[in-house]
């Protein structure tokens, strides 16, 4: 009776529902992005997510050469519960080299 | 209601709750609303010599609004359960 209906991918949400249990990769505001294996969402894309890798990205200016550095902080959480308000986007994870 | 049913569960447990302001405080979940509010008691801040604000504080209610992540228990999480909770809960929606 509920078969047609989970597996139809109808609107957006549907196609985060393809990901359950398989590794993604989220962009939040300030900066941020994790990859995990996803566990469970909701329609407000709250999350939670294991085995997480969180990297902060960060631009300093040099005050005498006026140079933009770029560096990035990481760090891992086993089992990580997300609020959806600073969800951006959500992918499956990019290959980096 | 997903997570607010998951939060319910893990009442008694201790978690550390990252606010958008960067502060992070671990404490024991005492209870949670429909709007994910928590409340944590027997509060200690992170990293106390950078927010020293709260070193006298043990219990808090904290919006639900502006947290950014929980830290949950590694064995606070029955994976298959909630997969199956999110494939109910996306399906209503």
């Amino acid at each position: 009776m509920a078969t047609e209906e989970d597996s139809a991918v109808k609107e957006p949400l549907d196609l985060i529902r393809l990901s359950l249990d398989e590794r993604i990769y989220v962009k939040l505001r300030s900066d941020r992005e994790l990859r995990g294996k996803l566990h469970a969402y909701d329609q407000h894309l709250n999350m939670i997510l294991g085995d997480v890798e969180e990297i902060v990205t960060t631009v300093e200016i040099d005050d005498e050469t006026y140079e933009e550095i770029v560096w990035t902080t990481r760090r891992t959480v086993p089992f990580l519960f997300v609020r959806g308000d600073g969800v951006i986007l959500v992918s499956p994870p990019l290959r980096t080299a | 209601m997903l997570f607010f049913s998951y939060f319910k569960d893990l009442m008694g447990r201790e978690v550390t709750v990252e606010l958008k302001n960067d502060l992070a405080i671990r404490g024991t979940l005492h209870s949670v609303d429909q709007y994910l509010n928590i409340k944590l008691e027997n509060t200690r801040v992170v990293d106390q010599d950078k927010y020293p604000h709260m070193l006298s504080v043990r219990n808090c209610f904290i919006r639900g609004s502006v947290v950014r992540y929980v830290q949950l228990p590694p064995d606070g999480v029955d994976i298959e359960l909630l997969h199956d909770a999110t494939r109910r809960e996306a399906r209503g929606g």
